[in-house]
């Protein structure tokens, strides 16, 4: 990546955090106008860092560029587990249990399902066998999905409003109460994704090379997978599934930084998630004063990339 | 470390029932340039790829220089063999230059020293590669590519190199100069496991041939005992013609 390229990602990042943050700032009650702005901004600046470095990572593990967590059903097996947890204690129970120890059973347990799932997919797949894993993860996510619709349509309609309200991307959402948990979740993993950088890179070389080479590549996967798990699950406890979000911005950040390292691609799609998300949001609540929503027009540019993506043939 | 060559004991692999190696048990001399060679299916491959621990662990076992390749952690492993297979497509956009800097990993864990730009620089002149070094690999030609993986293996600089096909994609002069190469290795004491299809490149330049078919290994010896007429007609369900040109065996397979 040319160090004027990084400039401008970085600028653009510090143009959308600032307008989000001093734009139209009124002579009233400044400190608490700027500590709700704050608090929305963290939310969705750890979102966005999150489903770009998820999406980088799981494209990393797969060897392709056209797969997301969310396209292999990643934010369905969340929805799933949300839904179980809802039919199984009702809605009192469920809104009864502490923000944040239902988070880390949430994210936990999805953890450990995406693990035992993908890992047995992708630790074995040859890189001819790639069809059957893109295969295998739609099928799957379908499944998931599927799952939490049939648990939703068994629920009481009071059950259903609370899982429904769970099931799409609301950027104006963002959960105040496990807005903590989520970063004490993700920002480790973003460090430990940060410190895995050079043995990323020698995973994306495919699993005959990095063997050769000395990476022991089925504990690499599974750490891998674990990390776009939790990635994942802050991202969609906190904002819901998006689903093309996490595409545009790896492919972004693979095209504007062709061939770098993995620490500079996790970085360089964290910022670009960012701009996008923080600049997009400003523009929805503030510009357009929420007669749209930008989660639609996120998926509907990334539909049309995804779809530009499969033309061009990149299914590599 | 004694390099005492790899030492393969009631090695067997299997797909789904179909046996694709029967128990194998051989010594792979150390020093020596050796050629494994055998017709489409032989298992020659998959043989190749159980020594570089690149398949799961088998049933044998196989040590290399007295390193049990099931239970040494595959780091040490790594400046032990080098293994350069047939897939050499990449999911990652990738410099030759790049590429064969990835061949250090084992010594430098991603924090090159001035030797590992060294070696790097030796094995991108070794395989032609310095005017190609800024390239990126999915610009190259088939052959170009190929000569870009060598040189990654051989900056891996370990004892033991094991190729699987590596005259793929090459054109003679770059076939000719890469086996020149395994011999310069040899000469300096390195161990070579080469899979070669081309039975000459085998009679001229190997030390030692396996030969194997059907998951068998029927043969093993010096070229001038294992490429005879008799052997290789049998090797390949084929009448072949062996001739001698400069005291080694000329194979006219193509008569």
């Amino acid at each position: 990546m040319r160090p004027r390229t990084a400039l401008v990602v970085a600028l653009l990042l510090a143009l959308a955090v600032a307008l989000w943050l001093f734009q139209g700032l009124g002579p009233g009650n400044r400190p608490f106008v700027l500590g709700l702005r704050a608090t929305k901004l963290a939310a969705l600046a750890l979102v966005a860092a999150s489903v770009g470095m998820a999406t980088v990572l799981f494209q990393t593990v797969a060897q392709n560029r056209i797969l997301t967590p969310a396209i292999m059903g990643f934010d369905a097996l969340y929805l799933l587990i949300q839904s179980l947890a809802v039919a199984t204690l009702g809605t009192v129970g469920f809104a009864m249990l502490p923000a944040g120890a239902k988070f880390a059973a949430e994210t936990l347990l999805m953890t450990a399902v995406a693990v035992a799932l993908f890992g047995a997919l992708l630790g074995r797949a040859a890189p001819e066998a790639i069809g059957r894993t893109i295969l295998t993860g739609v099928v799957l996510g379908i499944l998931f999905r599927s799952g939490a619709t049939l648990i939703a349509r068994m629920l009481d309609p009071n059950a259903h409003a609370v899982v429904q309200a769970a099931s799409f991307a609301d950027f104006g959402r963002p959960a105040a109460g496990t807005l903590g948990w989520a970063a004490a979740v993700a920002l480790p993993a973003m460090a430990l994704a940060l410190a895995l950088g050079p043995r990323l890179d020698l995973l994306a070389l495919g699993r005959e090379r990095a063997v050769s080479l000395g990476l022991p590549h089925r504990a690499m996967v599974l750490v891998t997978l674990a990390l776009v798990a939790l990635l994942t699950a802050v991202s969609t406890a906190l904002v819901g599934p998006v689903a093309f979000f996490g595409l545009i911005v790896a492919g972004l950040a693979h095209a504007l930084a062709p061939g770098a390292r993995h620490r500079v691609l996790l970085l360089t799609a964290a910022a670009l998630a960012a701009t996008l998300l923080i600049g997009g949001q400003w523009a929805f609540e503030r510009l357009l004063g929420l007669r749209a929503t930008l989660s639609v027009v996120i998926e509907f540019a990334g539909g049309i990339f995804f779809l530009a993506l499969l033309l061009k043939g990149r299914i590599r | 470390m004694t390099a005492t060559g790899i030492e393969i004991s009631g090695l067997r692999h299997a797909i789904r029932g179909t046996e694709i190696l029967a128990p194998a048990t051989l010594t792979i001399p150390a020093g020596r340039i050796t050629a494994l060679i055998g017709p489409n299916g032989a298992g020659k491959s998959t043989l190749s790829r159980l020594i570089a621990r690149i398949e799961p662990p088998p049933a044998g076992t196989v040590a290399v220089n007295g390193l049990d390749v099931a239970t040494t952690r595959t780091g040490r492993l790594a400046r032990e063999l080098a293994f350069l297979g047939q897939h050499t497509t990449l999911a990652s956009r990738l410099r030759v230059r790049e590429l064969v800097a990835f061949g250090r990993w084992p010594h430098c864990h991603g924090r090159p020293g001035p030797e590992d730009h060294a070696a790097v620089a030796r094995a991108l002149d070794d395989f032609d590669l310095a005017p190609l070094a800024g390239r990126f690999l999915d610009t190259l030609s088939g052959g170009q590519a190929q000569r870009a993986h060598l040189a990654m293996a051989v900056a891996q600089q370990t004892p033991w190199l094991i190729l699987d096909e590596p005259l793929n994609n090459l054109d003679l002069a770059h076939a000719r100069a890469l086996m020149a190469h395994l011999a310069r290795l040899r000469d300096a004491g390195g161990s070579i496991l080469v899979v070669l299809h081309d039975l000459n490149f085998a009679a001229a330049w190997a030390d030692h041939v396996v030969a194997m078919k059907a998951g068998h290994v029927v043969a093993e010896g010096p070229p001038e005992a294992v490429l005879t007429e008799d052997r290789l007609s049998a090797l390949y369900d084929t009448e072949i013609r062996v001739g001698t040109h400069g005291g080694r065996p000329l194979v006219l397979h193509h008569l």
